[in-house]
């Protein structure tokens, strides 16, 4: 560390924290094009899901981690709180999306501290595109990250997700989404189960539900682990703020899933005429 | 136009000799001049954090600010130069962060930071800053808390328990040394602080029969770092808690 303050930290107006990094200490952005082509062999996150509900949105993301056909980490966590008031998925190449989070997760704050208020959830959204679009070089050998961002609107009041593709577009998605290796099974389940009136614990079931789904049909999607006691990521936005799902609920509603399966394996079943 | 002769002339375009102890001098009364016209802040350790508060009636400029999880700033002079500060030690203090790990952020490091940019600038450029500093880390325990001052030239100085900086910073910090205690609440604390800004009454303004100053709350910029918070600890406290703290 230099002993003074380089002018480099003095500019006035800035307040991103990745834009400052490209310019101070661009060594710390992955954002180098390597030499050689073919695929890079490194864990791939699966699946990520998201639900609104009356007051906020909730996301859920599985376990499992994959590197072809084994199995990388059982207990790799996909889904973080942004900040105070959003939260985000990923799938995709892990190494390169835990990183994008880490610096999602600074630039938010980055922007907050120097600022002195938060960025709107469609700043946040917008911000994440720019970044993800910077990483498109990775994308294009092979090292992909897709995330999901869902928040709270304090403004409009309401729960919302957002869903990205590799080149940084941002498409707001409504009522539910999922991302990642299982995701057309986890939104064929999520399209049968959803209701517009649903509660937060419902919201947080539904979501448990499709990722068994998606992990039903998908090898690279992980269940609920009872036996090690491993169990989906469940993240909760509303107003008071993000909050993880209490591990004593979560492993209740992941037990009442797999009890119910034990009866009916293939879930809920979708009444016709409702 | 015709040069003008003789030894007078030449004189005018001499510069004077100044010894250095003069120049040393002269810029600190000047930075000390203008710190003490401005009001104060003080910042005091309680039961559950570090306690800033600055009297400030704008809600838009603040002079208490978050830098780090665990690291709060203070400032009292002049605003373009230590929010200029401010930002840098935000950029400093998110930058390593994320190269290495958010426990490997501390405050000594920031505090050093300053410091030399505080002694260069006192020493390299023709104007010092007119700025007072604060940087607080907030412990897992009070014991462990750090209270750096830092001052125009780059000095630093580690403080316990209670600072006041600005204004008339004298009167003030004899009234915390008088009253502060270890193991205060956060009521008490605030009580406190405010008590000892109201000790600080520039010439001509309206005092109270027993000399002092009434300080409304509205022109009082509050914030704690949370000790026993995760993460985040800077929390600024809003009109609404801040009366029942004061009333309480």
């Amino acid at each position: 560390m230099p002993s003074t303050l380089p002018p480099a930290f003095s500019p006035v107006g800035e307040a991103s924290f990745a834009a400052f990094l490209s310019q101070h200490r661009p060594d710390l952005l992955s954002r180098l094009v390597t030499e050689g082509t073919g695929p890079v062999d490194a864990p791939h996150g699966t699946t990520i899901v998201g639900a609104t509900w009356a007051d906020g949105v909730v996301m859920a993301g599985d376990r499992r981690a994959t590197m072809g056909n084994v199995i990388a980490q059982r207990s790799i966590e996909k889904v973080f709180a942004a900040d105070d008031h959003a939260c985000i998925g990923i799938a995709g190449s892990a190494g390169i999306a835990l990183e994008l989070v880490r610096l999602f997760q600074v630039e938010l704050e980055h922007y907050e501290k120097i600022e002195g208020s938060a960025l709107s959830l469609d700043g946040k959204a917008n911000r994440l595109s720019t970044m993800l679009r910077s990483n498109l070089g990775l994308a294009m050998q092979g090292l992909a990250a897709v995330p999901m961002l869902a928040g709270y609107d304090l403004a409009q009041e309401t729960g919302r997700i957002f869903s990205y593709d590799v080149t940084g577009g941002r498409y707001e998605e409504h009522d539910f989404y999922s991302v990642g290796s299982g995701a057309v099974f986890a939104r064929g389940s999520l399209k049968k189960l959803f209701r517009k009136e649903l509660g937060e614990t419902e919201a947080v079931e539904i979501c448990v539900e499709a990722l068994y789904d998606a992990a039903d049909d998908d090898s690279a999607t992980g269940g609920p682990d009872m036996a090690r006691k491993i169990f989906p990521v469940v993240a909760v936005v509303d107003a008071a703020g993000f909050r993880r799902v209490d591990p004593d609920e979560l492993e209740r509603i992941c037990q009442a899933v797999v009890d119910r399966r034990m009866q009916r394996p293939d879930g809920p079943v979708a009444r016709m005429g409702q | 136009m015709v040069r003008s002769r003789g030894w007078g002339s030449d004189a005018m375009t001499m510069p004077f000799y100044v010894s250095p102890e003069q120049l040393i001098k002269d810029k600190a009364d000047y930075a000390r001049k203008g710190i003490a016209r401005g009001r104060s802040v003080v910042v005091v350790q309680v039961d559950e954090g570090i306690l800033l508060v600055a009297e400030n009636p704008s809600r838009a400029l603040h002079k208490i600010s978050e830098i780090y999880d665990r690291i709060g700033f203070a400032a009292v002079g002049k605003y373009n130069e230590f929010e200029n500060l401010r930002v840098a030690g935000v950029r400093l203090a998110d930058m390593r962060g994320y190269a290495y790990d958010r426990i490997d952020v501390t405050g000594r490091s920031l505090a050093n930071a300053y410091a030399q940019t505080l002694g260069t600038i006192f020493t390299e450029a023709a104007k010092p800053y007119e700025v007072e500093l604060v940087v607080a880390e907030v412990g897992a325990e009070a014991a462990h808390d750090q209270i750096y001052r830092l001052t125009f030239d780059g000095s630093v100085a580690d403080e316990h328990g209670f600072v006041a900086m600005g204004g008339s910073s004298e009167s003030i910090a004899a009234h915390l040394a008088e009253h502060w205690a270890e193991g205060m609440t956060l009521a008490d604390g605030v009580h406190l602080a405010i008590a000892a800004l109201a000790r600080s009454v520039p010439p001509g303004s309206p005092t109270t029969s027993n000399g002092l100053r009434e300080i409304p709350l509205t022109h009082l910029e509050v914030a704690l770092l949370e000790r026993d918070r995760p993460r985040r600890t800077f929390r600024r406290i809003g009109a609404d808690r801040l009366r029942e703290l004061a009333d309480g």
